[in-house]
């Protein structure tokens, strides 16, 4: 596979030779994953165990995606705490938080699914936090009616990574590390393969792969406050949509209710929903715990409308509601960003988040050992001691890439999504908890269909056209070309700014219109980008190709939410402040009718998959 | 608060470099990440640098601060005062890519060499038990976020480019000690971790302890207990044959 003249770097047989162009490196594989987080990792583990040959081609090092920040844990009916818990709750919890816009079919499988994923990362040298009799221990979190989320302290993503990435390099899967791909290639309309660069040399490298799977994750970068890590340019949505697909849900963004305000540097930076698992409640600069100000009608029936009942919930959940701090993310963002709005937050523009005076240093420490470090370390706040300041930090990107919902095919042959860079799952609002799950549960599947995909061509495969290639590598190297002066930094800067100030967690038309025509503009003078160096590991050019990408998505969520006339889930307008049942029924699709960023977003209304009888059943009580 | 801060960052690759000076406004609470954000945004477009989640979860931003092995996202501006310089270089026991940018490559051969866990058959109910402070131990070194600081720091690689072929590091006595005190795992790595990965080499100065920034007690908590128990196979064949036959020792030598 690789030519032996070169000099090749022992691990990712990368070149190691900079300099002209001596043609393209060239692999063949049955299934390409493009991202190493959970989806992409587990996509990879399940093609491997179809007996595919499988590259995982990722833009960071191995074990450091986004899915490592993940803290809370894994919802997972296992029952293990509470016995009456089964995917019929779990599953009905989940529509309800995502406000009934959920794909059923993708909810029934996660939920029924989800239990023997968690069980076999346990399998593969997992070490989870145990219940008094030796099982996956499992934590309340909002949302969900009963403690489900497989947890190890507030780590959990990191253990869920490592173990992944340890079962894949003991499986002896190909790693293609810090590698970028930008264009998905095509034969007729059927998928070919891929096309990306080293970030280490600049040098371009081809996959011919009949089948290739998204993990690419979600969009957060493309917002000023956000949890996400650089790698979060909405690359997979892109690259789905130049090669034919379609994105559906993308209006829906998750703004996690509680990420850091202070100091500035770490502005977004995730504090777990796991505080108030544990106990931790909100409050304003009165003192109040405002939550209670706060319950939608949607919820009233199970969100505790006491503190008496509240309280008494965490050790009896049988004879109390819910506190109101455990409601929906959009519910707890929205009541939040109202309470700062009024002039109740905190000094540096958030609300308090208080555990240190309703539980124990030692318990703070040993059930949110991370967010105690992080605090100490970064913002010299003992949260043992005293109140986090926390606000609203863009989280999650509900919308993505539409698939079956058994299979993960796109609607082009041989292009699959999973994890975050699917849509569907989590309809308006995605619920904690259910996002690692979601990667276990879609990523095999993606992984185990791509494999058998590939397996029903029985060699005949498609081909990689060479033109094709040449016009990708001429558009990645683009930015080289041009002198137009146009700083990159500064254009997504500039549109961190506008996503935040106009697509942001309230939207109203005129706003959103007038963010159209920000990003038309910014689209424009990201024509004239100018990179300075060369190709070598230079983040200047990688960041100008992923602003295209970043660029192309804002406008998706930007056209979609002003056209969605509703408030639900992680969408709301100021202007039409309630949800509407007309709405509810309704997924709007876009796709790029000329298959290039020039093209226009053309936007469509769909009807959304109906449910059949027996699961509606489960929301009559 | 904002002011300038001087600041030399190494600039170069694998031919040589050297360090280059710049002034970098920078704000109160800031960390070195920021200032470097800031230094690539609008002076050096092309400064290379690895980075990922910026919370000191992910391990990426390792780096040596004024010669010291740290992560520059958690290492704050006013841990130094206000005029004095900041010098950030690469980390020196892996070679250089680009500017800040090593290859620790190393890290990742060295991790394939590792037999994987192996646990035991289920329980009837298709679920597994083990009680919460017998993973405790494994789960202290599992906290690991892979920045290779303690290989970076380790002295048997450090200046010794000699030893990397018998010696797997800190970081990897981690997960030999992560295994082998697993409850429910079945391989024997005890003669591996001797052999192959040259725990041996290590004689417990704990460097790699002091610039873990997880706090990981490696060298009292896993090398040390590690060494114990490959000397318990090793010396005391009679005890070893012994808990094999009353399978008290039911775990396979891999």
């Amino acid at each position: 596979m690789t030519d032996s003249t070169d000099q090749r770097h022992p691990m990712t047989g990368n070149r190691m030779d900079p300099g002209a162009d001596t043609g393209f490196e060239r692999h063949e594989y049955d299934v390409v994953v493009i991202g190493a987080g959970g989806a992409g990792l587990r996509a990879a583990i399940a093609a491997h165990d179809a007996g595919a040959r499988v590259a995982i081609v990722c833009k960071s090092l191995l074990g450091k995606a986004h899915t490592v920040m993940a803290e809370g844990g894994i919802a997972a009916s296992m029952g293990n705490v509470y016995p009456d818990d089964n995917w019929k709750v779990h599953f009905r919890d989940t529509m309800r938080g995502g406000k009934m816009l959920n794909n059923w079919r993708m909810a029934q499988l996660h939920a029924q699914e989800a239990p023997e994923r968690v069980l076999e990362l346990e399998e593969w040298g997992a070490l989870f936090d145990r219940t008094p009799d030796g099982l996956i221990s499992q934590r309340d979190f909002g949302g969900h009616r009963y403690a489900r989320l497989a947890h190890v302290g507030d780590r959990t993503g990191l253990e869920m990574i490592r173990t992944l990435q340890q079962r894949a390099v003991a499986l002896g899967i190909d790693v293609f590390m810090e590698c970028t791909v930008t264009d998905i290639l095509k034969d007729g309309g059927r998928v070919s393969g891929a096309f990306g660069y080293w970030r280490e040399t600049g040098r371009f490298v081809v996959f011919d792969s009949p089948s290739v799977v998204l993990a690419t994750g979600g969009i957060g970068k493309s917002y000023q406050v956000t949890s996400n890590s650089w790698e979060y340019t909405g690359d997979g949505h892109a690259l789905a949509m130049k090669a034919g697909a379609s994105l559906i849900n993308m209006e829906f963004v998750q703004f996690h209710p509680t990420g850091m305000v202070w100091p500035p540097s770490v502005k977004g930076i995730l504090v777990t929903e796991s505080v108030r698992g544990d106990g931790g409640v909100l409050k304003n600069s009165e003192g109040e715990r405002f939550m209670f100000d706060y319950i939608p009608e949607f919820f009233k029936k199970e969100t505790a409308d006491s503190i008496e009942e509240a309280e008494g919930w965490y050790t009896d959940k049988k004879n109390h509601r819910r506190p109101p701090e455990l409601l929906p993310r959009d519910e707890v963002a929205r009541a939040i960003n109202s309470e700062i709005k009024a002039g109740r937050g905190s000094p540096h523009g958030g609300v308090f988040l208080d555990i240190a005076s309703r539980r124990d240093a030692e318990f703070i420490r040993r059930r949110l050992p991370s967010m105690y470090h992080q605090f100490k370390e970064l913002a010299d706040v003992d949260i043992t001691a005293e109140p986090m300041e926390v606000g609203p930090t863009c989280h999650y990107v509900m919308g993505g890439v539409e698939v079956d919902p058994d299979t993960e095919e796109s609607i082009v042959p041989g292009l699959y999504a999973a994890g975050e860079v699917a849509g569907g799952m989590h309809g308006s609002n995605r619920l904690g908890g259910n996002s690692l799950s979601d990667l276990l549960v879609f990523g095999r599947r993606a992984g185990h269909n791509a494999a058998y995909a590939t397996h029903r061509l029985k060699g005949d495969r498609p081909t990689v056209h060479d033109e094709d290639v040449k016009a990708a590598a001429a558009q990645a190297l683009a930015p080289f070309e041009i002198d137009g002066g146009e700083n990159p930094y500064t254009i997504q800067k500039d549109l961190q700014d506008v996503m935040q100030r106009l697509v942001g967690i309230i939207r109203k038309a005129g706003e959103l219109e007038e963010s159209l025509k920000e990003i038309d503009k910014l689209k424009e003078r990201a024509k004239k980008l100018a990179v300075e160096g060369h190709r070598q590991y230079n983040p200047g050019w990688h960041l100008a190709i992923d602003l295209t990408n970043m660029l192309v998505v804002s406008e998706c969520i930007a056209k979609a939410a002003l056209e969605r006339e509703e408030s639900r889930g992680g969408h709301t307008r100021d202007d039409f402040p309630g949800p509407s049942d007309e709405w509810g029924t309704v997924n709007l699709v876009l796709t790029l009718a000329g298959g290039d960023f020039a093209s226009p977003v053309e936007l469509r209304h769909q009807r959304l998959p109906v449910m059949p009888g027996d699961l509606k059943e489960l929301f009559d009580s | 608060m904002t002011y300038d801060l001087k600041m030399r960052v190494w600039r170069g690759d694998r031919s040589g470099g050297e360090l280059g000076d710049y002034t970098v406004e920078v704000e109160d609470g800031e960390v070195v990440l920021d200032a470097i954000h800031r230094l690539q945004a609008t002076q050096a477009g092309d400064l290379a640098v690895r980075w990922n989640c910026k919370a000191g979860k992910c391990g990426s931003c390792s780096a040596e601060i004024n010669g010291r092995p740290r992560l520059m996202c958690m290492t704050r501006l006013s841990d130094f005062d206000i005029s004095e310089t900041i010098t950030v270089t690469p980390v020196r026991a892996f070679p250089v890519i680009r500017d800040l940018v090593t290859d620790v490559s190393f890290n990742y051969e060295k991790a394939k060499q590792v037999p994987a866990a192996k646990l035991t058959p289920r329980d009837r109910d298709g679920k597994r038990r083990m009680m919460q402070q017998d993973v405790e131990r494994g789960q202290e070194f599992r906290k690991c976020i892979e920045c290779f600081l303690c290989q970076n720091v380790c002295h048997v690689v450090r200046d010794h480019e000699e030893n990397k072929q018998a010696f797997a590091g800190p970081r990897f006595f981690l997960r030999y000690a992560e295994l082998d005190m697993h409850p429910l795992d079945t391989n024997d790595r005890r003669k591996l971790a001797q052999d192959a990965a040259g725990l041996g080499m290590c004689n417990i100065t704990k460097c790699c302890t002091e610039v873990c920034p997880e706090g990981i007690h490696i060298t009292d908590n896993a090398i040390i207990p590690m060494k114990e128990r490959v000397v318990d196979r090793k010396y005391d064949p009679v005890t070893w044959l012994g808990a094999k036959i009353r399978r008290r020792d039911p775990r396979d030598e891999v």
